[in-house]
């Protein structure tokens, strides 16, 4: 253990492995005296672990219906959490639910900062007429309240978890785009840039290999903020009847069931919502610890 | 690749007084004039109403395995001259020619396999999540030379690293250190002529001296050719065997390093230039606070 610490340590290390290892090891180190930002992610890997071994964890089928058990209360012997108006256990329907927010977060993830990343330092970097048009396009995009818009597309391409990602994933790049072309305005006529355009390097290997490095820090902690945003577009997407379907365990359309009992039984809705409020917290702590350590300007690990 | 032959004839150049000590020639047989020359150079900033003229008809000339020291103070348009040279700055006319290559707006790879440039700042110049060794062997790619392992070490160790800092990023280097490795990374693809935008300014001046000291061993190991700018005149009477002043984006004279000591200028404007530094020497030793001057 002390040796793999002073190899991690090691102030000339001897491998490009070595020298990832203890760049990721510092960072680390750095990350963990952020007591919330742990808090977050603690949550975060639990929210994975409780999706991958659903199957495991849930008491009952999140689908199997009882109506003679209708909207037990919490505590309910066998339902921890009650169970709702078909008689389904909250509790595994929550657990069943983690992974349709996972993998809405996931899939936004992917396409929109993606997307975002590379509009904005192609528009940044190339400049002139493509940067206008670019850019234009962009506040197109960024002038619609961005529920709406994803209603728009959900609308037009049919209601359903993955057109639900979708519109939120289309609406969801315009601020990427913006950030990564700030970013890319600032370091486009570096020395360092200047540096390997001297040695030849044309602009897309510039681009790939020596700007994008440098947006994905601000990037990620701008996903991470907007994570929250996310799960809560998509759930409401949910509760409005245009995102997951029926009898899917999405945490927003069980709000949206339990809407009609509010008054009488309260925690039909609540349950899911509570869950909701500390997934969105702990991307949050998480996106404000990633900040202090990403953030170029800082100092940090950069 | 590039077979080269040193022929050890002196001539005279043409305005500029010095005797270059080499001259070369290619294999093939073929004679060209070989270093940089730069003819009526013309470089703006803006357009129209916004038109700033940086460099105003500069000619001067650079023969291979020369040294010239670009002096003159801040915004004369010294650096400009450079990245004109090496295509960072497009808004130039007049004529360019590097090694019988005339430049046109865009350079060939074969133009930076010839001309490599070392930056002023070096906290700006590498790039902070790059480790050395992700900085050498990018550069020893784009110029397509293999053998990456033996040439990163060799060239860290001629530049006064060694080995142990193959794997390092900016933030664990000094600036020295990193100004070496952005020499090192100039080197990496074996350039003739080097081009040195204000080397030394950023760094503090016992490791300024250690940077000229390398520069100096590097330019006689590798029969390099030195184009450098700086605001400094001893820096440039260290390095240079002449020095060209320029002023206002005009080059006002061309003198060599013993009529610069014997402090014989023609020109008023270098006179001043010569009488400021010294003063400048003086007054340093008095406040004994030897900082540079500020950047350019």
């Amino acid at each position: 253990m002390s040796s793999l610490r002073s190899w991690l340590n090691s102030e000339s290390p001897e491998s490009r492995a070595q020298a990832r290892a203890a760049a990721i090891y510092h960072g680390w180190l750095e990350f963990r005296t952020n007591r919330l930002a742990l808090l977050g992610l603690w949550i975060l890997v639990l929210l994975v672990l409780i999706a991958i071994f659903a199957p495991w964890l849930s008491p009952h089928d999140p689908f199997e219906q009882n109506l003679s058990n209708r909207l037990l209360p919490l505590g309910a012997e066998g339902h921890l959490l009650g169970t709702d108006s078909l008689g389904r256990d909250i509790l595994s329907r929550l657990i069943y639910g983690s992974r349709i927010t996972l993998y809405i977060v996931s899939l936004v993830a992917l396409i929109a900062p993606v997307l975002g990343l590379f509009i904005g330092t192609v528009a940044g970097y190339i400049g002139g007429w493509t940067d206008t048009v670019l850019m234009r396009f962009t506040d197109i995009f960024l002038a619609f309240p961005r529920l709406v818009l994803a209603l728009a597309f959900v609308a037009a391409l049919g209601a359903g978890i993955e057109n639900a990602v979708l519109a939120i994933a289309l609406t969801a790049w315009p601020p990427y785009a913006r950030i990564a072309r700030a970013e890319t305005l600032s370091i486009r006529r570096s020395d360092y840039i200047s540096a390997v355009k001297l040695q030849g390097a044309g602009a897309l290997r510039i681009i790939t290999r020596h700007i994008w490095p440098l947006c994905i820090a601000s990037l990620v902690v701008r996903i991470t903020l907007d994570m929250a945003g996310i799960i809560l577009a998509a759930a409401g997407l949910g509760f409005l009847g245009l995102g997951a379907r029926p009898p899917s365990p999405e945490w927003g359309a069980m709000i949206a069931e339990g809407r009609r009992f509010i008054l009488d039984y309260w925690w039909v809705a609540t349950i899911p919502g509570i869950a909701i409020f500390i997934v969105s917290l702990a991307f949050n702590l998480l996106g404000d610890g990633l900040r202090d350590l990403l953030d170029p300007k800082s100092g940090g690990s950069s | 690749m590039r077979i080269q032959e040193t022929c050890h004839d002196s001539f005279l150049l043409s305005g500029i007084g010095w005797t270059p000590y080499r001259n070369i020639y290619r294999v093939d047989g073929l004679h060209m004039t070989q270093g940089i020359v730069i003819e009526g150079l013309d470089v703006w900033f803006g357009e129209h109403a916004e038109r700033v003229q940086a460099v105003k008809g500069v000619s001067l000339e650079v023969a291979a395995g020369a040294s010239v020291g670009l002096v003159g103070e801040s915004g004369s348009g010294k650096s400009t001259i450079l990245r004109a040279l090496t295509g960072l700055v497009s808004t130039w006319s007049g004529h360019l020619q590097v090694d019988g290559e005339t430049l046109g707006k865009r350079r060939s790879r074969a133009f930076y396999d010839k001309v490599q440039m070392v930056f002023q700042d070096p906290y700006a110049s590498l790039h902070p999540r790059h480790s050395v060794d992700q900085v050498l062997s990018e550069t020893l790619a784009l110029h397509k030379l293999g053998d990456v392992d033996r040439r990163i070490v060799g060239l860290l160790e001629d530049v006064g690293l060694g080995r142990q800092f193959r794997f390092r990023y900016p933030h664990q280097l000094s600036g020295g250190q990193r100004q070496r490795v952005a020499i090192a990374r100039a080197l990496a693809a074996e350039p003739s002529i080097l081009l040195l935008d204000e080397p030394t300014s950023a760094l503090d001046v016992s490791v300024q001296a250690e940077i000229l000291n390398l520069l100096s061993d590097l330019r006689e190991q590798r029969q390099l050719t030195y184009l450098m700018v700086s605001h400094n005149l001893a820096v440039v009477a260290h390095l240079c065997e002449s020095i060209a002043v320029m002023q206002n984006g005009q080059l006002v004279e061309t003198l060599s390093v013993q009529d610069l000591r014997a402090m014989q200028a023609t020109e008023p404007y270098t006179r001043e230039l010569l009488k400021s530094s010294m003063g400048y020497v003086r007054s340093t030793q008095r406040a004994d606070d030897s900082q540079t001057s500020p950047a350019n």
